[in-house]
């Protein structure tokens, strides 16, 4: 019954989604209130006929429901609890599931917040998120339907996989799925801008938050994949450029881009086009990455399984594409710039060359990930191109973005002076240029993390003379240094929260340069008892030991830090028996540290227990790619808290 | 438009062609099944080899960290040497897929052997012929 009722829920929800898309388009144009309520009430039903169905799959879940195919395929009796439930989007069918009911609640919170204060664009907006619900609903019912059954029953599942067992799992579809389905939002908007010809700034202010929402979502979904690809995958990295990776990185780009070129056309009607486009990209990137990774023509260490819904993505993409190209040419003569770019030297111009770069490096990682299609395709021969490329083009694109993100947001707007210059970037230089010279001293052989590591302490001097400069104001109108600073953050909550932003990413930085500078490795083979030595750690290996857990089977080795700052911890890498498995996988330990993470990976053990060869990392400043998320939460909800202006 | 924006974005655009051009001449690997490999060998050159582990051709000396095998892909056997313990997924009758290069001794010396998994995987009964040809699908696929 479960699963019957299941998939009725989601055929009533499409046949409501496209009733509501279509209303609410009718309604729009001849000015039918009536019909834009209508569709309204049809996208809270889509949204309730989501939530059950989602509810439906959990309980099927939950209840061990064998009959329905995708259970049995991502779970077996053993499953524990919490993975029961995330299993949900354990795979494509689920991951579907979820996406669709993300974008209705967004659906749910448009029509919460803008259903009289967008009075104009809400009736396109409200056709816009309907037609995507309705195009994953499509996908729901036609190639991924997830409630099928599976004849006979089988007595037990096949088990998610064991690699998805992992709290990283829980949040980090969850989270990129929300960055995804986020970008919907503006996009809607735009569309909407374009249709009633209102292409001012109003959609721009409307979706300034959602944007930055949903940016927010996709940075914190690509930092957990980070994590729990450094911490469950064992090879020690947390970027692969790898193209699934590289499928939400793209939007991550552009939304990027799009969060600064607003800023230009809110304050000198510029870019009107270009953030259009801008936004359409973004939204397009985010279906093509799904393309990419589901359709399977390009394969990745995620490896998804392959099915029809790559023609589906690709189907869709291409009505996105067409329309926004259409809806654009359209429009095209009201999408002129009213302001002019005056000088070079100007804010303007810092933050058009902030997009050009950005879009740049999308382009490039585009260009790299399709780069096999392509070779393939032109000249028969498999190609590709791995991480060196990645790495080598994006480099300089990204140092440059580094450097921008120091001078922009305080170089002037129009024309700076020279006197502007001199205030705003003498100490932050001076600064910037003796941390080059220290690191060189203190022995950074690497050119590059050298370049890295002054640009961050050039950027972060920015930051710090706009602070100190700003709060010394504050004070000298009577009011105490603490006070002072804390009211200039909550005053002028945009801009410092777009500050403190750009601190996360100067952690992420060194925490990325760092360890690829720093981080050591080696392999070994020890006899119990033994001890080796990395970066300044010695380990000894003090044992195998079997044990069963409630679904696999587990050899622990023993391992002891015998030195240095973690003198005394032990480490139990292991390897992980699943009986559905045809090979163990390992499980990963490590101590977590500011500067090291000793890091272990069990490779291979005497089946008596005298020996074991292990993997054994000592890697670098990682942990501050995670602190940078943290960093990077607390800039964001500054930025989007409600603006505190009136005294300023 | 003032010329100098123009001129700007031209050399951007310039940059951007020629990182691209020598970022992939540099850093391109090239797929091949052991056949292909054979035929055309060039030492130095950056490979991704796909095919099956030969049974019988697995040999792992813990002490040394010297793992050898064979690839196979049912016409040509091409042997590699590896230094480390054989990654989860790998063992003989499997496909594997290594990256490396050819050297002058006449052996693929492999730097990185990729362990793929997918999200739904197979009951441990499934095992037959039909899974292994699978896999040679899979494994020039993941070549792409």
């Amino acid at each position: 019954m479960i699963p019957e009722a299941g998939t009725g829920a989601l055929l009533v929800a499409l046949v409501l989604a496209l009733y509501g898309a279509v209303a609410a388009a009718v309604g729009g144009r001849r000015g039918r209130p009536a019909l834009v309520e209508s569709a309204q009430h049809a996208a809270l039903g889509v949204f309730a006929l989501l939530t059950a169905a989602v509810l439906l799959l959990i309980y099927a879940f939950l209840t061990f429901d064998f009959s329905v195919r995708y259970v049995a395929n991502n779970t077996n009796l053993g499953t524990p609890f919490y993975y029961r439930i995330t299993a949900l989007w354990g795979a494509l069918e689920g991951s579907i599931v979820l996406w669709a009911w993300l974008v209705s609640i967004y659906t749910l919170i448009v029509i919460l917040r803008h259903r009289t204060s967008a009075r104009q664009l809400y009736p396109w907006v409200l056709t816009v998120m309907l037609t995507v619900v309705a195009f994953f609903l499509v996908v729901m019912t036609m190639p991924a339907p997830v409630f099928s059954r599976m004849m006979p029953v089988p007595a037990d599942g096949r088990g998610l996989n064991p690699l998805l067992e992992d709290s990283g799992m829980i949040t980090h579809p969850v989270a990129l799925y929300l960055g995804f389905t986020g970008f919907t939002v503006p996009f809607a908007f735009a569309v909407a801008a374009l249709v009633t010809g209102r292409v001012g700034d109003f959609w721009i202010t409307t979706t300034r938050r959602w944007t930055i929402v949903a940016w927010y979502f996709l940075s914190l979904g690509l930092l957990i994949g980070g994590w729990w690809s450094y911490h469950v995958l064992g090879w020690g990295g947390y970027w692969a450029w790898d193209p699934v990776e590289n499928a939400a990185f793209m939007p991550w780009l552009t939304g990027t881009a799009l969060l600064h070129s607003v800023m230009i056309q809110e304050r000198r009607r510029m870019l009107r086009l270009w953030n259009l486009a801008l936004v359409m990209l973004t939204f397009s990137l985010t279906l093509f990455g799904t393309f990419l990774t589901r359709s399977g023509v390009i394969a990745s260490v995620h490896a998804f399984t392959q099915g029809s819904i790559g023609v589906f993505f690709l189907s869709f993409l291409a009505l996105v594409v067409l329309v926004g190209l259409g809806l654009l040419a359209w429009r095209w003569d009201t999408l002129g710039a009213q302001g002019e770019l005056d000088s070079v030297v100007s804010r303007e111009s810092a933050f058009l060359l902030n997009n050009v770069l950005l879009v740049a490096a999308t382009f490039t990682v585009f260009f790299g990930t399709v780069f096999p299609l392509l070779s393939e395709a032109v000249r028969d021969v498999k190609v590709s191109v791995g991480a060196p490329f990645f790495n080598q083009v994006n480099v300089p694109l990204f140092l440059s973005l580094i450097f921008l993100m120091g001078v922009g947001p305080l170089i002037a707007w129009r024309r700076a002076s020279l006197e502007n210059l001199r205030r705003n970037f003498l100490w932050p230089i001076v600064i910037g240029v003796t941390a080059a010279a220290l690191f060189r001293l203190l022995g950074v052989r690497s050119i590059l993390a050298v370049v890295t590591l002054a640009l961050t302490v050039f950027v972060a001097s920015t930051i710090g003379v706009d602070l100190v400069r700003a709060t010394r104001a504050r004070r000298a109108m009577g009011e105490r240094a603490l006070p002072a600073l804390g009211g200039l953050l909550l005053r002028h909550n945009r801009r410092y929260g777009g500050f403190v932003v750009h601190l996360a990413i100067l952690v992420v930085a060194v925490g990325v340069t760092g360890s690829q500078a720093w981080s050591v490795h080696t392999e070994t083979t020890l006899k119990r008892g033994e001890q080796t030595e990395l970066g300044g750690y010695r380990i000894r290996f003090d044992g195998l030991r079997e044990s069963q857990e409630s679904n696999h089977g587990k050899v622990t080795g023993t391992f002891t830090v015998v030195n240095g700052r973690a003198a005394g911890a032990v480490l139990e890498p292991a390897k992980k028996f699943y009986p559905q498995e045809q090979s163990p996988i390992a499980y990963v330990d490590y101590r977590l540290g500011l500067v090291d993470d000793i890091y272990l990976v069990l490779g291979d053990f005497a089946r008596d227990g005298t020996s074991a060869t292990v993997k054994f990392q000592v890697n670098r400043m990682v942990s501050w790619i995670w602190i940078g998320g943290l960093v990077l939460t607390l800039g964001t909800v500054l930025a989007v808290l409600p603006e505190r202006r009136k005294a300023a | 438009m003032k010329p100098k924006f123009i001129v700007g974005g031209l050399v951007i655009v310039l940059a951007l062609g020629y990182m691209i051009w020598a970022g992939v001449t540099q850093s391109a690997v090239y797929f091949v099944t052991p056949s292909e490999l054979s035929a055309a060998p060039m030492d130095g050159k950056a490979y991704r080899l796909g095919g099956l582990v030969e049974r019988g051709s697995l040999k792992w000396n813990p002490g040394t960290l010297d793992l050898t095998f064979s690839v196979s892909d049912g016409k040509t056997v091409v042997p590699v040497r590896h230094k480390g313990a054989p990654p989860d997924l790998f063992g003989e009758g499997r496909g594997a897929v290594v990256e490396g290069q050819w050297t002058r001794e006449g052996y693929f010396k492999a730097t990185q052997i990729l362990a793929k998994h997918s999200e739904e995987y197979k009951a441990p009964h499934d095992t037959n012929e039909a899974q292994s040809r699978g896999l040679i699908k899979t494994l020039e696929k993941g070549a792409r």
